[in-house]
């Protein structure tokens, strides 16, 4: 590496002589790297620059996936060899239908609306709004993984565990769904729900319990706690939560009172859970950022020394951050089964957990970027299935661009080399968590 | 975090005796357990066979037949005398504490197995053969591990890098009829993928952890990807054909242990061949202090003139080839053809391995058979007609490994510089 010597570069002279054409990436990313703080920007500006750099990971995730699908296509191959000029045309055909179908698929069409709207129709209406509406309940569960990671993050443990708490938080609100019976909705309801949180609290704060006695790392216990949880929902689904009539191992179906209630008819999914999720996340903001315990949390995770000097328990913060995380996550998978899928079985979670890491990326650890990124994720993944099934691309492709997302996102400096933006000021990039050894 | 961990190491190290007392208590409670558990269970007068062949070989030795409740008398006493012995002697069995516990975990799980099989027969030849094979990719991928932590770069990228490795390996065999040439794609895709981490998180520094769940989020969905799309239709792309066994010459024909060690494919004796050949390259090499040195304390190792991200370059590359060689036993090693996410969490059950292992390539060798040998008597739970579920022993080398990790039974010592991004003060 020759940082040395480029880094001597002074940097008002690179700024004055800004020839981007001719100076090398590396050069270039140096200077990103290295460039001070911007002058006292104006507040919008500066709001502008912070998301610029999700705005263009997204873009560049998706190019990337497109490009994925270029080389993937039989039929571009085939016209490559018929000529460049007609490969290149048929690359951006096959790009464009893809993304359309996608698109489509996500929100569905204004057209439709607007005639099932006019015929007043409600099942025409309930038909149009589908796809919209399929894109908010795939976004839910990523609301609440993603601010399980996003509150791991601000209290400065890294939770790659999301998807085993998820799958205990599902066991509990399938457990308490389906057992209780005779109660009134409005009490089995939130029972059931919030059982799904204790589940997911519990299963974090083992974790946060052993890092903050014993200070095991919390990312290899969650990556076992994971595993463990696995194994416990496949035990419990083979056996004691079996469905007695069935062969399947799938938990028996809850009882009405304990699901979640639909906003509209079939075969609209769209149920209270959306809410929930963003009520949370609203509570999520402000115990973050408007309370002592928020604040204590906070300075825990991103200065654990001025913690300690200031009186605050670190050891408590921790256990108290993963239990929290634990619990978010836990309401995903109750989620899930009380609003989605009304039962539990093996293959519920798609890996939302692990993909609640790249969302808390995205949305930089804030309740309000996790909403948005949660709602991108979501349609992403609702599109997919559209895409899927008109052009034969596998929706896998999803898993792809996300994880093109998160390395760019995690890089910035690499998105900022490519658009050539200016590092925003800093303090403004949260720090994110500290490193394996614990420095 | 850096004063805590630190501080609650030194906790841990300091309450020495504790931990001689809760060795001592622990071996107690093994000998109680193979009491309660296991000798109430066996009526008197049964017998366990133990086949000491693996199934489809020639019986060099005849099957070893034992009275099912003597031996578990016997073993249940051994337990109890060493725990006591631990407990009474002062400093317990010292140095060799480790080695102890070893020996009483040894006993539990034979009289573990000496109970599932009264009054019925095991093949137990067979069933160390089948842990063995299950430990490949557990070792392979802990010894990837190990290359790039050791030189202070987190890899939890290893089942990313396997499952992909696996999926090209089985093409190229495919495609080229030729097994060694799927092996050498599955290195080379794991190398590329070692170039991606290592650029990231050496160069770009990103978070090692968040690279490496990138890593991983990639390969699940692009292998996913190409499996659905071309594998399911062209089958011609998905049938490599998997390496034959070789028995070895002269071992194996030693009896008991040379079906077992020396009676197996490709894999197993390069493994035994990396196993020696990382552990003189780390402890015994230049080389090897060069790169430790850079895991442990990266600044000391730039200042006598080491060049850390060179280092940190080639380990995490070196570890990643490794990954991906042990992907492809998946595919050409093992069933001959790719299925989507077929490693299963195989990839951090090697890190798990690998910190049992206590980042020693011996060790991890040793945490991999373990972990496969569990692997191994799951699938034979239901033919021993045990009630027992096979998840739970599925989910011992996880609980294991936080117990470990918790520094109850055992520190394990990570490389200080582990996971941290050096950073080349300016001048």
């Amino acid at each position: 590496m020759s940082d040395d010597k480029l880094s001597n570069v002074p940097e008002e002279e690179a700024q004055k002589a800004p020839k981007p054409e001719k100076q090398d990436a590396g050069k270039i990313f140096l200077e990103e790297v290295t460039a001070g703080p911007p002058k006292h920007l104006p507040r919008w500006r500066r709001t502008l620059q912070s998301i610029l750099v999700p705005l263009l990971a997204i873009f560049l995730g998706l190019v990337c996936g497109g490009i994925i699908i270029i080389l993937t296509s039989a039929s571009v191959w085939a016209a490559f060899q018929v000529s460049i000029m007609a490969g290149l045309k048929e690359s951006w055909n096959v790009v464009a239908t893809a993304y359309s179908a996608l698109f489509v698929g996500a929100f569905g069409r204004p057209g439709d609306l607007i005639k099932a709207i006019s015929s007043g129709n409600p099942k025409l209406i309930n038909l149009a709004i589908y796809p919209f509406t399929d894109g908010l309940v795939a976004a839910t569960p990523y609301i609440f993984a993603g601010l399980s990671v996003a509150l791991g993050f601000r209290a400065g443990v890294f939770n790659i565990g999301a998807e085993g708490q998820l799958f205990l938080g599902a066991i509990f609100a399938a457990f308490v769904g389906y057992s209780l019976k005779g109660l009134p909705w409005f009490i089995h309801m939130p029972i059931a729900f919030l059982a799904g949180a204790v589940g997911g609290g519990l299963w974090g704060f083992i974790p946060g319990w052993l890092k903050a006695k014993t200070g095991a790392h919390e990312v290899i216990n969650t990556i076992m706690m994971n595993y463990i949880a696995f194994r416990l929902s496949d035990w419990l689904l083979t056996g004691p939560m079996k469905r007695p009539d069935s062969f399947n191992p799938v938990s028996p179906t809850i009882e009405p009172s304990a699901a979640l209630p639909k906003f509209f008819g079939d075969p609209v999914r769209l149920h209270l859970g959306f809410i929930i999720a963003l009520l949370v996340a609203w509570l999520v903001s402000w115990y973050l950022f408007k309370t002592k315990w928020g604040f204590d949390l906070r300075t825990a995770g991103t200065n654990p020394r001025a913690a300690r000097y200031a009186g605050m328990s670190v050891a408590m913060q921790i256990m108290l951050g993963m239990t929290l995380a634990g619990a978010l996550a836990g309401m995903a998978g109750g989620n899930e089964v009380l609003g989605v899928n009304h039962n539990l079985a093996m293959a519920f979670s798609s890996g939302y957990g692990f993909d609640a890491i790249a969302i808390a990326l995205l949305g930089n650890s804030s309740p309000f970027g996790v909403v948005l990124a949660s709602l991108l994720f979501g349609f992403l993944r609702s599109g997919a299935t559209n895409m899927m099934l008109k052009t034969g691309i596998p929706n896998d492709i999803v898993s792809v661009v996300q994880a093109f997302i998160l390395v760019f996102i995690a890089a910035p400096a690499i998105t900022r080399t490519i658009f050539r933006l200016k590092q925003p000021a800093k303090g403004e990039e949260v720090v994110l968590v500290t490193s394996w050894g614990g420095k | 975090m850096a004063a805590t961990t630190s501080t609650f190491h030194k906790e841990v190290e300091m309450v020495k005796p504790t931990r001689q007392r809760v060795m001592g208590i622990l071996f107690i409670l093994a000998g109680v357990a193979i009491w309660f558990l296991f000798i109430r269970g066996v009526a008197p007068g049964t017998l366990t066979k133990f086949g000491m062949t693996p199934g489809g070989m020639q019986a060099t030795i005849p099957d070893m037949i034992l009275p099912s409740l003597p031996t578990l008398y016997f073993l249940s006493a051994m337990c109890i005398a060493l725990g006591a012995a631990q407990l009474i002697r002062k400093g317990g069995f010292r140095k060799s504490t480790n080695i102890v516990l070893g020996a009483v975990a040894g006993m539990f799980i034979f009289g573990f197995l000496t109970y599932g099989a009264a009054g019925k027969s095991l093949n137990l030849a067979g069933l160390l053969n089948v842990s063995l094979s299950k430990a490949v990719p557990l070792t392979l991928g802990a010894l990837s591990g190990i290359l790039s932590e050791r030189a202070g770069v987190v890899n939890i990228a290893i089942e990313g890098m396997m499952l992909s490795a696996a999926m090209t390996s089985c093409m190229a065999a495919s495609i080229t009829d030729n097994l060694w040439i799927g092996v050498l794609v599955g290195v080379l895709t794991g190398a590329l993928y070692g170039v991606v981490h290592g650029v990231l998180s050496i160069k770009y520094k990103v978070n090692q952890i968040i690279s490496g769940t990138a890593i991983n989020i990639f390969s699940t969905g692009i292998t996913s990807y190409i499996s659905a799309k071309f594998l399911q239709h062209f089958e011609s792309l998905n049938q490599s054909g998997t390496f034959p066994a070789y028995p070895v010459p002269v071992l194996s024909k030693i009896p008991f242990i040379g079906p077992i060690f020396f009676n197996h494919n490709m894999y197993v004796y390069a493994m035994y061949i990396f196993l020696v050949v990382l552990t003189v390259a780390l402890f015994k090499t230049k080389w090897g202090l060069r790169l430790r040195s850079v895991g442990e304390h990266p600044k000391a190792a730039d200042t006598l003139g080491i060049n850390v991200f060179k280092t940190r370059y080639m380990a995490v590359i070196l570890g990643a080839m490794m990954a991906g060689f042990a992907g492809s036993y998946f595919t050409l090693g093992s069933v001959g053809r790719f299925d989507e996410v077929m490693t299963a969490g195989r990839g951090f059950i090697a890190l798990a391995a690998m910190i049992f292992g206590n980042w020693m390539p011996f060790g991890a060798f040793g945490a991999g058979i373990l972990f496969g040998f569990t692997d191994a008597v799951a699938s034979k739970l239901a033919i021993l007609q045990l009630h027992i579920p096979s998840q739970f022993l599925l989910m011992a080398p996880y609980i294991v490994t936080m117990i470990v990790l918790a520094g109850v039974v055992g520190r394990s010592q990570m490389p200080a510089a582990d996971g941290t991004p050096y950073e080349k003060e300016g001048d």
